[in-house]
């Protein structure tokens, strides 16, 4: 399953370390932040359920970047 | 401005005013660290937090932290030494200018290409009860009439089945003549309608129509990720940490190597403020910032001109081509037939085409469609009688009481009728009536105007070689590469043989080269996913050609090839320009910083200023020459 949120971030930079944060979140196989449309691509894995790992996502994007949203 | 922007100027104002206001009042000692204290942290305080939260969360090395050290490490010197608290306000300011220039520089030309590529409609109308309704497109089913006022878009693809009005196509293909529809045309959406009222059954959804998969296609674009931007992303992991570790060790080794060998004082608080300086010099935003904007700005300025581009990868990629092959049919020629010679016996030439088109009124073949419309006027079906049609030899018919044979030599032969042996290129028809040889017409497939430009063009820009591919006769694709000067022709192919020919093509060339093939997108598609960068030209409302391909043109004007080449190496010259630049700045005032030669005043312009060069460098990629 794939799908696209719009996101929040600042920074060219933020976005690159959202996108690596996102993509070590269990459960997300491939996650693509594009900072110049404000958006964030997930591929998650298969049986994951979506609402839960995007509060992962959430939690550690704001971990790396406390300024940062995603809406889900 | 949004009201993140909005707040953050005030605070700059305000900080500076401060700034300039207390340079007045003669304070000394502590008063003064606390009044400076105030527009320190009016302008720094989310840094300092920010800072803050990245080590509680133990991600240290981040923009913030190197700002939040070098100024507060610069209040301590100035504390302990001199009382100048001036320069870690003023570090702090310059960084925040430098943020708000970025983001609203970035924020305005996101939206300015966003809305070069904005051919998304709003709305479309329904009538319901005799009154016009607004309704989302999205609602519609397929099969729903709607209406379409001059001056709206076309919201959904369909067939026009009341009123005729002249179409703007521009943002669609970068075309600006005006394109004619009437009742019976299939209409794509995104389309201006500019002068009529148009009534329009709807044979799409909104999600599959033109306009909705041409935004998705472009949107998406940017996320495919070129070398450059992975390249920077690397870069980026590991300079942040290094740069951190380099000042520590700049901080510490020099004044403990004086102290311990040389016998001397040190100098803590010099080599220190060096150390700072180092943090504030090496902040890696303009190349974090300048790269994605530049391919972004790109493929939007692009698909401005009807040339969308799949991904910044596939930009990179265009730039480094240095083969073109292309497909014959539909590409450089206009994959119609017509009437390209005529040699009557006796009658006249207008008589000739008249027979044979009315001989053929009730074919669909390609060749009697050229006859039909070199004769151009309506063909009257009931002057016709008799129509035989052999399969692969031609047709019989009895014309105006008169038999009428048009078909190629067997059909003569067969006939029993002396004909005349034609040389032209192309697919000759003789026409022979009440059995008595009356002529020849040659039907062929005709060069598209700019077909000899386009090709001219790719060699102006350095294309090694231009190859033709096609299933067409030898003679016929021995002429059409001779008039374009095409380097290179393989003829007589099958499809399968055309993906094989394309293997060979790509072994051949050198490895760091990348192969651009061009076809119209119907019958190409695995050509065009085999090719390093496959480009479908007139792919305008063909689902399979977009999918295949990595750049789509939507007209079919093969001088586009040249212009999304010209494009992309453009774009990859401003991502090196950047890059070099941006690189050679940074080392060079870290370098005058280690040697002292540089204080923190020269460390943030330089980062500052790299920064906005290299964001407005960035921005150039969007304008597209018009040509």
């Amino acid at each position: 399953m794939k799908k696209t949120y719009k996101i929040e971030v600042d920074c060219a930079n933020c976005a690159l370390k959202m996108e690596d944060a996102a993509n070590k979140t269990a459960g997300v196989n491939k996650a693509v932040v594009n900072f110049m449309t404000q958006k964030m691509t997930v591929e998650f894995e298969e049986s994951a359920d979506e609402k839960a790992v995007m509060k992962t996502v959430l939690k550690s994007c704001k971990r790396v970047e406390d300024d940062c949203e995603i809406y889900f | 401005m949004t009201k993140k922007q909005k707040k953050m100027l005030v605070r700059i104002i305000l900080s500076s005013a401060l700034m300039i206001g207390l340079a007045f009042l003669p304070i000394e000692g502590a008063a003064r660290f606390i009044l400076y204290l105030i527009p320190y942290l009016i302008i720094g305080y989310d840094i300092l937090k920010k800072a803050v939260k990245g080590i509680l969360n133990r991600q240290v090395f981040n923009e913030s932290f190197l700002m939040a050290t070098a100024t507060i490490g610069a209040m301590i010197i100035g504390a302990a030494e001199n009382g100048d608290y001036v320069e870690a306000i003023a570090v702090m300011l310059f960084y925040q200018v430098g943020e708000l220039f970025q983001s609203y520089a970035v924020g305005k030309s996101r939206r300015s290409i966003s809305e070069l590529m904005d051919i998304r409609p709003d709305h479309a109308n329904v009538e319901e009860g005799g009154e016009l309704k607004m309704v989302s497109p999205d609602e519609l089913a397929i099969g729903t009439v709607i209406t379409v006022q001059p001056g709206e878009k076309i919201p959904i693809d369909g067939i026009v089945i009341e009123g005729c009005s002249s179409l703007n196509t521009s943002a669609l293909t970068g075309e600006s003549l005006p394109h004619d529809v009437s009742e019976g045309d299939e209409v794509l959406s995104g389309c201006i309608n500019v002068s009529g009222v148009l009534k329009i059954r709807t044979t799409k959804e909104f999600g599959e129509s033109t306009a909705s998969k041409i935004l998705d296609l472009v949107e998406n674009a940017s996320s495919r990720k070129s070398r450059s931007e992975n390249f920077i992303s690397r870069f980026a992991k590991i300079y942040t940490p290094a740069v951190c570790f380099s000042a520590l060790a700049l901080s510490v080794i020099p004044p403990l190597f004086t102290v311990l060998f040389l016998e001397g004082s040190g100098n803590w608080s010099e080599w220190i403020y060096r150390a700072l300086s180092f943090l504030v010099a090496s902040c890696p935003c303009a190349l974090v910032i300048s790269i994605p904007l530049s391919f972004f700005a790109a493929i939007g300025g692009a698909s401005k001109e009807g040339i969308l581009v799949k991904g910044s990868n596939y930009l990179e990629a265009l730039a480094q081509t240095d083969h073109v092959v292309l497909d014959k049919t539909g590409t450089l020629t206009r994959g119609v037939f017509e009437v390209t010679a005529i040699y009557p016996n006796k009658l006249s030439r207008d008589k000739l085409i008249e027979y044979a088109a009315l001989a053929e009124i009730a074919s669909s073949h390609p060749i009697a469609k050229g006859l039909q419309r070199a004769y151009g006027s309506t063909l009257d079906r009931s002057r016709v009688n008799e129509i035989k049609e052999t399969s692969g030899n031609g047709v019989t018919a009895i014309v105006d009481g008169r038999s009428v044979a048009v078909g190629n030599d067997k059909l003569m032969e067969t006939l029993g009728i002396a004909h005349v042996a034609c040389t032209d290129v192309g697919t000759v028809v003789h026409i022979a009536i009440d059995n008595e040889y009356a002529g020849c017409v040659v039907i062929s497939d005709v060069l598209k105007p700019s077909s000899a430009k386009a090709i001219s063009e790719l060699k102006k820009l350095g294309i090694k070689k231009t190859v033709m591919l096609t299933g067409d006769s030898k003679a016929a694709a021995d002429e059409v590469a001779d008039s374009l000067g095409i380097d290179k022709t393989y003829s007589e192919l099958l499809p399968h043989e055309k993906v094989s020919k394309l293997e060979e093509l790509i072994c051949a060339k050198s490895k760091k080269t990348k192969l651009a093939f061009v076809g119209d997108g119907i019958n190409d598609a695995p050509v065009l996913s085999r090719a390093d960068i496959g480009i479908a030209m007139g792919a305008i409302g063909s689902d399979a050609a977009i999918e295949a391909a990595d750049v789509v043109l939507m007209d079919d004007d093969p001088l586009k090839i040249a212009k999304a080449i010209r494009i992309s190496r453009r774009c990859l010259r401003i991502v090196h320009q950047n890059i070099g630049f941006a690189i050679s700045i940074k080392l060079l005032s870290l370098v005058f910083v280690c040697l002292g030669a540089a204080d923190m005043w020269i460390a943030i312009f330089a980062d500052v200023g790299v920064m906005v060069l290299a964001v407005l460098n960035a921005i150039r990629t969007s304008f597209v020459k018009k040509s």
